[in-house]
């Protein structure tokens, strides 16, 4: 136990008799640093889970507006549609030989919260939602028949209503729950769609028709209303569609729709492509971002004072020990060591409660995220900020001990081992 | 051979009132290699200071201290305490034990900073002053004289050339003060220390073959010297 082996045994011992403030000021420290993590985590998590991640689709089509607010309301499900545009432009893009797939939605209405979008059957036998991933039911379930009352919903959606394959339920109309906008319409769920980790598991599909024939719902394609009677084809110029997800043939095809349809065109907005415009939205509340990261500067640096605090005042207590240690031979800078180094444990220890830390918060985000968005988080995905933000609170921590240190150090040796005579 | 050499040693301080005081002016004193003196002083005679400055916890303003044939006073500081963690033992006045650690690890921490800690003679040290079945008591878990021994196998715990005792009795009844005397003698002749105790209680000295009194090789307590002090640096 030459020397190091000393060392340790001082700042153990100083840890524990000290022990109240080393927790304390270890959970500040945890504190800071679980949030540091989870604040960069998030936004890296966040930013590319909605613009890097592959969604099976190229493009969307819908009316003319905001980008933003198309993607938002298609991909993501959340905000409200900018509009309508008519079916025509389905049928019309459908046959572009630049489109190698277009699936039609139609929104408006909801279950218990959850959007109900109609739309065509190909989304579940062409529409890969990422690369050789098609849409796969629990056991039991399929996909809808365009043709009826049939339902498929998210796998999320079954989680939280309770709804299984056969049971059946009634639309609302509007995009959030209101008892008083009941439809009279009943459906059938007759598939529950896999879990795939994105918007989708929080939607319910149900034929695009049946938003046409929806009671209460009327047609307004050609200006004038139109009511759908039973049994009778709608026809084209009387529909219209919320938006057109689109896959296209290559990426030079996606500029030149875009220069058709969004400079030349006046009735649509083609918003491609979709990781773009979401970036578009970080950028817009980029000064969030740098918010919330200098709230976590701050608590580290808070943290950083905790630690300094509660070690200088601690200093004048220990002066008789400081001399004493003197007295048997450790010199002047195994007591500076000493000083830095419990610093530097105290740092250590927050550090390991701040990944406890971390997790609460980001499994918190992660739940609310998923919950609102459909958007799956993954708490105990490794980022280089999990091992760079140990370092610099450890950094950081020996930095608060250097001037307690300083004062260790200059502990005059005989004028603190009293009495003397 | 000497384990202790002075010569020319001088220490003073500057007084609130801005005036010079010589408080240690011994100009020869010398201790043999096994040998056990002691040092008669009143208190404010600067005996701790004295004994401070052979430490090498103060350094002196001329003159020159060598401890097992190493000059002390020409050493930088952190070379003092290697020496001083090295070659020399401290039993305090008041013990001067570290409060939190118990006392295998006052022990163990006498010798941390010199020979390198050695658990083993830790323990013996302990069970040599009867302390066997104390060693993971602190302090305040130890009577008086019980403390004082941990303080005597602290200092003998790097193995010293030489042992200082500043007034190791002082804190001690009779019965104890006796006992814990001998011990001391007897722990510093089985590991071969030199002991240079300081007292002034006379029951202690009149056991010493050599006493020297401290107001005789110090003269800055001669009668011209207008120091007197209670708290010398």
């Amino acid at each position: 136990m030459k020397g190091l082996g000393g060392l340790f045994l001082i700042v153990r011992r100083s840890l524990r008799q000290h022990a109240l403030s080393t927790i304390i000021t270890a959970c500040s420290i945890a504190l800071a640093s679980g949030l540091v993590m989870a604040v960069f985590a998030i936004q890296i998590q966040t930013r590319e889970a909605f613009t890097g991640g592959s969604l099976g689709y190229d493009a969307v089509l819908g009316a003319r507006g905001s980008s933003l607010q198309l993607v938002l309301n298609t991909v993501f499900h959340l905000e409200t549609s900018p509009g309508n545009i008519p079916y025509s432009m389905y049928t019309e893009i459908k046959k572009d030989p630049r489109v190698t797939l277009a699936i039609p939605y139609a929104v408006g209405d909801n279950y218990q919260g959850y959007r109900i979008v109609g739309t065509s059957d190909e989304l579940f036998t062409k529409f890969e939602y990422q690369h050789g991933k098609k849409f796969q039911f629990q056991a039991g379930g399929r996909a809808f028949d365009p043709t009826k009352n049939e339902a498929v919903i998210g796998s999320f959606v079954a989680a939280q209503t309770g709804l299984i394959i056969g049971s059946t339920f009634t639309p609302y109309h509007g995009l959030v729950y209101d008892e008083k906008m009941k439809h009279n319409d009943l459906y059938t769920v007759v598939g529950i769609t896999e879990t795939t980790n994105t918007p989708s598991d929080r939607v319910v599909w149900i034929p695009i028709d049946g938003i046409y024939r929806m009671s209460g719902h009327v047609l307004r394609g050609t200006g004038d209303v139109y009511k759908p009677k039973e049994n009778e084809t709608i026809p084209d110029e009387h529909k219209e569609v919320s938006a057109v997800i689109l896959k296209l043939r290559s990426p030079q095809d996606g500029i030149n729709l875009s220069q058709t349809i969004n400079v030349q065109g006046k009735v649509a907005t083609l918003a491609w492509p979709i990781s773009k415009t979401m970036l578009e939205l970080f950028d817009k509340i980029g000064w969030l971002s740098r918010i919330l990261e200098l709230v976590a500067y701050l608590v580290i640096a808070v943290a950083a004072g905790s630690i300094l605090a509660s070690i200088y005042n601690s200093i004048n207590e220990r002066r008789r020990e400081f001399a004493i240690l003197r007295a048997l031979g450790a010199k002047r800078m195994t007591v500076f060591a000493v000083i830095v180094l419990e610093a530097v444990a105290i740092a250590a220890i927050g550090v390991v409660l701040g990944y406890l830390v971390y997790a609460a918060i980001l499994s918190a985000t992660a739940y609310v995220v998923k919950t609102q968005t459909g958007v799956v988080m993954n708490v105990f995905r490794f980022d280089s900020i999990l091992y760079i933000t140990p370092l610099v609170m450890i950094a950081v921590g020996a930095l608060a001990g250097l001037l307690p240190a300083f004062k260790a150090y200059r502990t005059d040796v005989a004028d603190n081992l009293t009495p003397i005579s | 051979m000497s384990v202790l050499e002075i010569r020319d040693l001088k220490k003073g301080f500057t007084s609130p009132d801005k005036e010079f005081h010589l408080v240690v002016d011994v100009p020869e004193f010398s201790l043999e290699s096994g040998e056990q003196i002691a040092l008669e002083g009143e208190s404010g005679s600067g005996k701790t200071t004295f004994l401070n400055l052979i430490a090498g916890i103060l350094q002196a303003d001329s003159g020159r201290v060598s401890v097992d044939g190493v000059e002390m006073t020409a050493l930088k500081e952190a070379a003092r305490d290697s020496l001083r963690a090295r070659a020399i033992g401290y039993v305090f006045q008041t013990f001067n034990l570290l409060q939190g650690y118990t006392a295998l690890e006052n022990v163990l921490l006498g010798m941390a900073f010199g020979v390198g800690a050695d658990k083993s003679h830790a323990t013996k040290l302990l069970e040599r002053v009867g302390l066997k079945e104390r060693m993971n008591y602190r302090p305040r878990q130890l009577s008086v004289g019980q403390q004082q021994r941990v303080a005597v196998a602290r200092a003998l715990a790097n193995k010293p050339k030489l042992v200082l005792a500043d007034e190791p009795t002082g804190n001690l009844d009779t019965t104890r003060a006796q006992e814990s005397l001998t011990l001391i003698r007897e722990v510093c002749k089985e590991n071969g220390a030199a002991l240079l105790l300081v007292s002034h209680a006379p029951e202690v000295l009149s056991q010493f073959e050599r006493v020297e009194s401290l107001s005789k090789i110090n003269r800055a307590l001669g009668e011209d010297s207008k120091f007197k002090i209670q708290n010398s640096k």
